[in-house]
């Protein structure tokens, strides 16, 4: 169980902002921090690991106290049991994927937990190659495997699958899914990616402007219904084509794209807008996501 | 003819004691300069790099007002620990490792911070000491900067010949290094030592720079992730 109350001042790209949000996530629950960049989203993250040191608050995991201005406490990141999966990755280059994966062992470490990670994250034959001889979606999946080989009582992924592929982004949600499933770690995972929040996250946090905004189930933050047992669809607006009365939206859903024939509703549609995609019955309605 | 092989192996175990010194001050003292957001560190920057600019002879002429037995400095070194650091090797040891420090410390320093700030950063979450992220994380991933490093203290050291002239003068045997030995056979019109002298620091030059080329060019692509 995470349970963090913080506030930072912050030098942004649009000037100062504060930081201030209030986070619950229930044990094994897997949660998403989703709002645009600059809205302090890593900066969170990184307070947990304890890369970073809030103003003030508190923060406390399982009920141990990492953080907590008042009595003074402040865990290195060596003494938090936070497993951190960064944006670059950050393997090291020196060391094989094996290698990679023991530099997680304390000392004393069992080395079996090696293997079994390698076997899950099917990296097994790839053990001995260096990181620079892997692919994106392979050493995405080598830093995942990093940071679980502590045993981390938290699990927080900064982006981790921004820099993929669609394809190879898909596949890797569903083994992040996967990987969650088997092991019930509590997780935390930044991403501005709406499909990923629906696809992974129990919870998600909407951050904007270092506020959290709406908290709760990707479906109730973001269609504000659910269980109405229709099906909802979020996509991207690729282009929005216009003829005086009709446009023709173009929209991807996943990693298909799908033009659609919509009214005057459309009208405000911009490229880059995410949608919530509901089929009707002749054709599925659009409407903007907030 | 006989030639004088002396001055050539003074200068290599001048060059090799510097070097090895450098390695142990200098390394640390740029992981230092890359990570530290102190306000000296300006002023630190700036004292390391003077003897880029500076010429040679104005750092020997003040080291050696500073170790003169005449001055406190000096006086303190002879009294307390029976050191005369003027005209003698030890001498020459200090004034090449200040000579050379930014030969050392600015390859290794824009190594450092070449590398991706998340790497020491991702060995810390794994529950690792500074130290330890230290030796086994940043050093093996500047191998090439700490190479470039090395051997530029060594060759500068080995180029040396203000400092030297000014602090060591030209005693045999123990401050007369192979630079020195060249001025000196040729102003004295002895044309055959000099040529030996200069001949073998050419080959040595030449032979370490193309070294290091050839094994940096091993070592690059291992910074391709870097």
């Amino acid at each position: 169980m995470i349970e963090m109350h913080v506030r930072k001042q912050l030098e942004g790209v649009n000037g100062p902002i504060t930081l201030n949000c209030q986070l619950h996530i229930n044990s094994g629950e897997f949660a998403a921090l989703f709002g645009q960049s600059g809205a302090g989203k890593t900066t969170l993250l990184r307070m947990l690991a304890g890369l970073t040191t809030p103003d003030e608050g508190f923060i406390r995991v399982n009920g141990e106290s990492w953080f907590d201005s008042l009595q003074k406490i402040n865990l290195k990141p060596q003494q938090r049991r936070s497993g951190y999966v960064f944006q670059d990755q950050a393997l090291f280059p020196h060391l094989s994927v094996r290698e990679n994966l023991a530099f997680a062992l304390p000392k004393q470490g069992n080395a079996c937990i090696i293997d079994e990670l390698l076997a899950m994250t099917g990296l097994t034959g790839l053990q001995q190659r260096r990181p620079e001889t892997l692919s994106g979606g392979q050493r995405q999946r080598v830093a995942l495997a990093r940071a679980l080989a502590r045993q981390p009582s938290v699990l927080l992924l900064d982006e981790p699958l921004s820099a993929l592929d669609s394809d190879t982004r898909l596949n890797l949600q569903d083994e992040i899914r996967q990987l969650h499933k088997t092991l019930g770690i509590t997780a935390l995972m930044v991403t501005h990616d709406l499909p990923e929040v629906f696809k992974l996250a129990d919870k998600v946090f909407v951050l904007d402007n270092g506020m959290i905004r709406r908290t709760g189930h990707p479906a109730a933050v973001f269609a504000e219904r659910r269980g109405d047992g229709r099906m909802h669809l979020p996509a991207e607006v690729l282009e929005n084509h216009t003829d005086g009365i009709t446009h023709t939206v173009t929209v991807l859903i996943g990693n298909q794209i799908v033009r659609i024939l919509a009214g005057d509703d459309a009208t405000a549609l911009r490229s880059g807008d995410r949608i919530m995609l509901q089929p009707k019955t002749f054709s599925p309605m659009l409407s903007k996501l907030h | 003819m006989n030639y004088d092989w002396q001055p050539l192996l003074l200068t290599v175990q001048l060059a090799a004691v510097t070097t090895a010194i450098l390695i142990v001050l200098g390394i640390p003292l740029a992981a230092w300069i890359a990570h530290s957001r102190a306000r000296v560190k300006p002023l630190i920057e700036t004292l390391v790099s003077l003897p880029l600019v500076l010429p040679p002879s104005v750092l020997g002429f003040y080291l050696l007002l500073a170790f003169s037995p005449q001055h406190a400095l000096g006086a303190e070194l002879r009294d307390h620990l029976n050191l005369s650091l003027v005209f003698s090797f030890e001498g020459l040891v200090v004034g090449s490792v200040l000579f050379s420090l930014p030969f050392m410390v600015q390859p290794v320093q824009s190594g450092f911070q070449g590398l991706p700030p998340s790497l020491a950063e991702a060995a810390y979450t794994l529950g690792k000491s500074r130290l330890y992220t230290y030796m086994k994380v940043l050093l093996p991933n500047i191998r090439p900067a700490l190479l470039a490093g090395i051997v530029l203290s060594f060759a500068h050291t080995v180029g040396e010949f203000g400092v030297v002239l000014m602090i060591g003068g030209n005693i045999p045997g123990v401050t007369r290094v192979a630079s020195i030995a060249i001025y000196d056979e040729v102003e004295s019109l002895n044309y055959g030592a000099a040529h030996f002298h200069a001949a073998v620091l050419l080959l040595l030059s030449f032979t370490v720079l193309l070294a290091v080329y050839i094994l940096n060019k091993r070592l690059q692509p291992f910074r391709r992730l870097v």
